[in-house]
């Protein structure tokens, strides 16, 4: 698969929308000239330039309005670029959303119809698979009804159901996979999956980043419409986690200035962990080492009845482990300058992989006083005979 | 298997040359690259025109009927008020064929093109969503509004069958020609409204007011000598005005049909050479037609955004 071709290219793609304040012509002929003073220029894309081979899962990430679905509805071909091309090899099917085109008075069946057509697929074609829609769909005698009956699970799954059945080369997907029940959802993963077998290019929009993770070959970060990040999901994700991290501190930061007077001032001003062998800044756990997590606290006033937390995630955000010194039976002296805390993890029960540790402090009501969900982080290389994050020792004999 | 499958994909795409994600502008390869884009996409306009005209229908009891019961009750209020009342009845033998002839043409070019305005508008959840060649959108109603159209005809078709006066012989010709005149006009309008509607909603609303001045100013509930005769008689520039109300298509249209079915007032006047001023109409509209389409195409793009 190393010589598959390129299934798009977007070369230097900017797109700016032009916010008109007014829209109506009385105000545009009246004064135009004011009517030019109401615009406002706004950058959705700005200069990106992507590659995508054939067979590959692109997971497109990023805040709300980073332009993840300008990118994508400039691929589908659905918004022009202001500059720059996009140019495409291959069929394109884009469910960016689900039952576009259904009408509300037609039947399930016609609907089927009328919505394959639109996306592209020929009477025949809909005709032979027509059994396999119903059928996936799981809409049964209903079919027949209008589709203004259905329950909006029902509307959704027809949609998919539709949607899953085109024979695309390339496919966008922008946030539509989370829809239906339980089972459905797992049964329009495994299409996803097979999709990816059959070595068809996929380009996901979505802010499930565990999902992501899971599905993607890689991973671009849009941010104010440039590209930020592009590569190996865990890399591109932890960019964007990051970046999450740091817009929730500057909430909290702006929030704790309003209502500065009653939030005691307390905070780390350093955290570390570090193990016996491996002093450095981002230490490498060997198996059977001892982590030790330092953390260095200050306090203006005094803070009676506090908390201190301790937690271990992935580098996507997951949280594996957390701890607290109420949890642990620990009562701690009221906090007033400045303080040094240790934290012992002596059985490490982590697989391969990289890790962040994040702190955070609370006073009595649970109210958050300071949290570093970023603070350090460390790496695990153990003898391992396992994947994930948990490490475990594991047997297997034949017992007959 | 399954890597198979990937590699053969892989090796086919390698093959294919990279193409633009999006339609060309340029001018004449533009056209045609368009051209084959809508046609690969007919059947999807064949199962708009049928939701157009299912849906609009689907609850109601008599159904399709409906979109006969208006034309007809607008020939009944016209008989009656400006026939009868009016006493038009008087100078315009076999006043109801008349009428009727006139207004099935303009409730097909009418519905076209208020319709077709706001068609894009209407979809915007597909517009906005998945890319189609957007044309579909006005050429749907075009279809729709035909469906109409066709019933309509064969009911004007049976009345002067009825009234035994059925159209026979060379008038046929101006049948084709005045319904080519009216599909592409009206088309190229639909097109050109249904793009700069996107942009100025008040366009809609202009629309439905210039059609109504239209209604007027074709001979559909008055004869055209009457209007001729009126016109001829302003002092000024009477031959100018005259050539104006000629130069409007849908005038030429209407007078097209009515020289067609209206067999009772081929004794009338009509315009000197009709058949020539729909010709040169029909050439002139199909400039238009290409040219608003060229509009269409260039505006398109900015169409998810607009709206």
């Amino acid at each position: 698969m190393s010589t598959a071709p390129n299934v798009i290219e977007v070369r230097n793609v900017s797109k700016h929308f032009v916010i008109h304040k007014e829209k109506s012509l009385k105000e545009r002929v009246l004064n135009p000239r004011q009517s030019r003073r109401y615009r406002e220029e706004f950058r959705a894309l700005d200069g990106v330039s992507l590659s995508i081979a054939a067979g590959s899962t692109v997971g497109l990430v990023g805040p709300n309005g980073s332009g993840k679905s300008t990118l994508l509805k400039t691929i589908g071909g659905i918004i022009h670029p202001t500059s720059g091309e996009v140019l495409l090899r291959g069929r394109l099917a884009a469910l960016l959303e689900l039952g576009a085109g259904f009408h509300p008075d037609l039947t399930g069946r016609e609907n089927v119809y009328l919505n394959a057509s639109i996306l592209g697929l020929s009477r025949e074609f809909t005709d032979r698979n027509f059994d396999a829609i119903v059928d996936f769909s799981g809409i049964g005698d209903f079919i027949d009804t209008q589709v203004k009956f259905y329950s909006s699970g029902m509307y959704v799954r027809l949609a998919f159901a539709v949607a899953v059945h085109v024979d695309p080369d390339i496919l966008l997907v922008d946030e539509v996979l989370a829809v239906g029940d339980e089972p459905f959802q797992r049964k329009c993963l495994d299409r996803i999956r097979t999709f990816q077998k059959e070595g068809r290019t996929i380009i996901l929009v979505s802010h499930g980043m565990d999902q992501v993770a899971e599905f993607c070959d890689r991973v671009v970060v849009l941010e104010h419409g440039r590209v930020v990040a592009d590569g190996e999901p865990q890399d591109a994700l932890s960019v964007l986690r990051a970046d999450f991290d740091e817009t929730r501190r500057a909430d909290l930061e702006r929030q704790r200035e309003k209502q500065a007077d009653d939030v005691p001032h307390a905070r780390f001003i350093g955290v570390g962990a570090t193990t016996l062998a491996d002093q450095s800044l981002r230490p490498v756990v060997g198996p059977g080492e001892k982590l030790t997590i330092a953390m260095e606290i200050v306090a203006d006033e005094e803070v009676r009845d506090w908390t201190l937390g301790v937690g271990i995630t992935t580098p996507i955000g997951t949280v594996l482990f957390q701890t607290t010194n109420d949890m642990l039976g620990i009562e701690l002296q009221p906090l007033r300058g400045h303080h040094r805390f240790v934290l012992d993890l002596p059985h490490l029960a982590l697989g391969d992989g990289d890790y962040t540790v994040a702190t955070s402090l609370y006073d009595s009501t649970g109210r958050e006083l300071h949290a570093v969900p970023n603070a350090c982080q460390f790496s695990v290389r153990s003898a391992a005979t396992s994947r994930g994050p948990v490490a475990m020792t594991a047997q297997l004999m034949q017992t007959q | 298997m399954s890597t198979t499958t990937a590699q053969k994909r892989a090796e086919r795409l390698a093959q294919e040359p990279l193409r633009p994600a999006e339609p060309t502008y340029s001018l004449f390869r533009g056209t045609l690259a368009n051209m084959r884009d809508i046609a690969s996409r007919r059947e999807l306009l064949g199962l708009l025109v049928n939701r157009e005209f299912t849906a609009k229908y689907k609850d109601s009891a008599l159904g399709f009927v409906w979109s006969l019961i208006r034309p007809l009750a607008l020939l009944l209020i016209y008989y009656i008020a400006l026939g009868k009342f009016m006493g038009a009845e008087k100078n315009i033998p076999s006043f109801a064929i008349f009428i009727y002839s006139g207004l099935t043409a303009w409730t097909l070019y009418s519905e076209i093109i208020s319709i077709g305005t706001s068609s894009v508008v209407n979809n915007s959840g597909l517009v906005k969503k998945i890319y189609l060649p957007r044309e579909v959108f006005p050429l749907s109603v075009v279809g729709s509004a035909s469906i109409n159209f066709a019933i309509q005809l064969a009911i004007l078709v049976a009345a002067t069958a009825v009234t035994g006066k059925f159209p026979t012989g060379s008038r046929w010709w101006y049948l084709p020609l005045s319904l080519a005149l009216l599909y592409v006009f009206a088309t190229a309008m639909a097109l050109l409204l249904s793009a700069t509607n996107v942009y100025l909603r008040d366009v809609q609303y202009l629309v439905e007011v210039a059609l109504m001045i239209l209604f007027w100013a074709s001979p559909v509930v008055y004869s055209w000598q009457m209007a001729g005769n009126a016109l001829a008689a302003s002092r000024a520039g009477g031959r100018l005005l005259e050539e104006l109300y000629l130069a409007n298509p849908a005038t030429l249209i209407v007078l097209g049909f009515q020289r067609v079915f209206w067999v009772a007032g081929s004794d009338r006047p009509f315009p000197a050479d009709l058949g020539a001023r729909l010709g040169t109409a029909l050439a002139a509209s199909l400039v238009i037609l290409w040219i608003s389409q060229r509009v269409f195409a260039r505006m398109q793009g900015n169409f998810a955004q607009e709206l």
